[in-house]
């Protein structure tokens, strides 16, 4: 154990570059908190469990907090313009999502978990190295680009059919963007044609990580509740969820 | 006649071919070791003989330069947050400005490149195989010139420029020291050290930066007339 004035010493000495930190530690846990994450396809329903999950916790009195993909304020201007205006390719792209991911990571999801919160994600590094995979960026560049980051406590894998996953997505959207359409990557001038291509082959990096990194899988075929129910009794075995009651 | 670049890395997914015509030369100095007045000159007598010339600089892409400039502003991003950001600058510049311009034949003077950036980021205490890492898809440069010039010298120099000490430059974020001019000196020094290493490592040429304008500049254009096949007869011109 470091009394006090070592700890002192230490975060000092850290901020004076005495010692070199990897300013980007992997996997070192050195916090209370427990991180949930989920990942799946566009139109899988992971977003909608993950809020059932949210509501689940807070109603119950938990410490949690729930962040989403590409929501840094900071970042957001850039990335919307990038979007609109065509200008992203697969390097800025991955890049700039990255940017994105370690904003809210250094200063929501790594301080809350170390606060020892419940921190859930809609979307994790999972869904970058999927998408920068599938747009032919090299797979080791980008992992150890998001190597800064830990992994989760669970991952979710909503798993659904890719024709489940198209209809539900394009069910009600008479129009596809540029770069969720993939038409950046020129498989198929049809954006229709493009999302499925894109999506089919997301789904296979998705399948070729479940064993990698310890996807929890869920059928996300069954109906809302159903899922809910797994997904919830899976939370209550795997975490000790009266640790994270709230103190007040 | 193209040549093939070479890349730190495995070259980005962008680029199908890396064989091009032009030349890319990059000058790398602190802020005060004169870059810009060098580049300038060095511009003028490559067009004078007949070669386009396109300058590049860090913090100039159209994604990112904007936001970044805020962010600077603001001090509200994490070191990590900003060295991405800033590859995100460097990266939309290398797609959309850099390799079109070396492909129909421009020589690129690059006022600065991934080496500032990777030693920003390093005297900040990133991990050092992180930063390299993060770099690797950039394109090697024909040539690079960095210009030592002292701590002290600097401060003059800035000085003069602007009566004043730019608060990154004197990585007063790093909270080496209350005083500006103390930091500054600090961290000038943090940054030569890195370099040095760097010039070691990516084969610098380093040239005296406390030289008179106009002796680095015929020093240069005798090493780039070298490369480019341009005799240097004509004498610097005098300012």
């Amino acid at each position: 154990m470091l009394c006090a004035c070592q700890e002192e010493w230490i975060s000092i000495a850290i901020s004076r570059g005495i010692f070199k930190v990897p300013g980007l530690v992997t996997s070192a846990r050195n916090y209370s908190g427990k991180l949930i994450a989920v990942e799946g396809l566009d139109g899988s329903g992971k977003s909608t469990q993950i809020y059932l999950v949210k509501r689940w916790l807070e109603l119950e009195g938990y410490r949690v907090f729930f962040t989403e993909w590409n929501s840094s304020v900071l970042v957001k201007k850039s990335t919307t313009k990038g979007k609109k205006r065509q200008l992203l390719t697969p390097t800025t792209f991955c890049l700039i999502h990255c940017t994105d991911f370690a904003d809210r990571y250094d200063r929501q999801i790594l301080p809350l978990l170390r606060a020892g919160y419940i921190v859930l994600c809609d979307r994790y590094i999972y869904t970058a190295l999927a998408r920068d995979a599938v747009r032919g960026v090299d797979r080791d560049w980008v992992e150890r680009l998001y190597s800064f980051a830990v992994h989760p406590d669970i991952t979710l894998f909503f798993r659904a059919p890719l024709e489940t996953s198209l209809q539900r997505i394009l069910e009600g959207r008479p129009q596809l963007k540029y770069h969720e359409a993939g038409l950046d990557m020129g498989w198929s001038p049809d954006p229709y044609e493009s999302f499925r291509i894109f999506q089919s082959k997301i789904l296979a990096e998705y399948e070729a990580m479940i064993d990698l990194f310890g996807f929890t899988v869920i059928d996300a075929t069954h109906e809302i509740h159903i899922q809910q129910a797994e997904v919830r009794s899976l939370i209550a075995n795997r975490i000790d969820l009266p640790a994270f009651r709230r103190r007040l | 006649m193209t040549t093939e670049k070479q890349f730190f890395g495995r070259r980005p997914p962008e680029l199908k071919d890396a064989h091009f015509a032009g030349k890319l030369i990059v000058i790398e100095g602190a802020d005060g070791s004169g870059r810009s007045t060098q580049i300038a000159q060095l511009s003028q007598w490559l067009e004078a003989n007949g070669f386009a010339v396109r300058h590049m600089g860090l913090r100039r892409s159209h994604l990112v330069s904007e936001e970044l400039e805020d962010a600077k502003q603001g001090n509200v991003l994490t070191h990590s947050t900003l060295s991405l950001f800033y590859a995100t600058d460097f990266f939309d510049q290398l797609v959309h400005d850099l390799i079109p311009a070396l492909r129909a034949g421009f020589i690129v003077l690059a006022d600065r490149y991934v080496y500032t950036l990777m030693a920003r980021d390093l005297v900040r205490g990133s991990d050092r195989d992180w930063t390299r890492n993060l770099y690797s898809p950039a394109m090697i440069p024909d040539a690079v010139f960095y210009f030592k010039v002292g701590a002290r010298a600097l401060i003059e120099r800035n000085f003069q420029k602007n009566s004043t000490l730019d608060y990154w430059e004197s990585g007063m974020d790093l909270g080496l020291s209350r005083d500006m001019f103390d930091s500054f000196v600090r961290y000038q020094r943090m940054l030569e050290s890195e370099f040095h290493r760097m010039h070691v490592e990516y084969g610098f040429q380093v040239l005296n930066g406390n030289l008179r304008i106009e002796n680095l500049q015929r020093q240069l254009r005798t090493r780039i007339g070298a490369m480019l096949g341009i005799g240097t007869d004509d004498p610097a011109p005098t300012t």
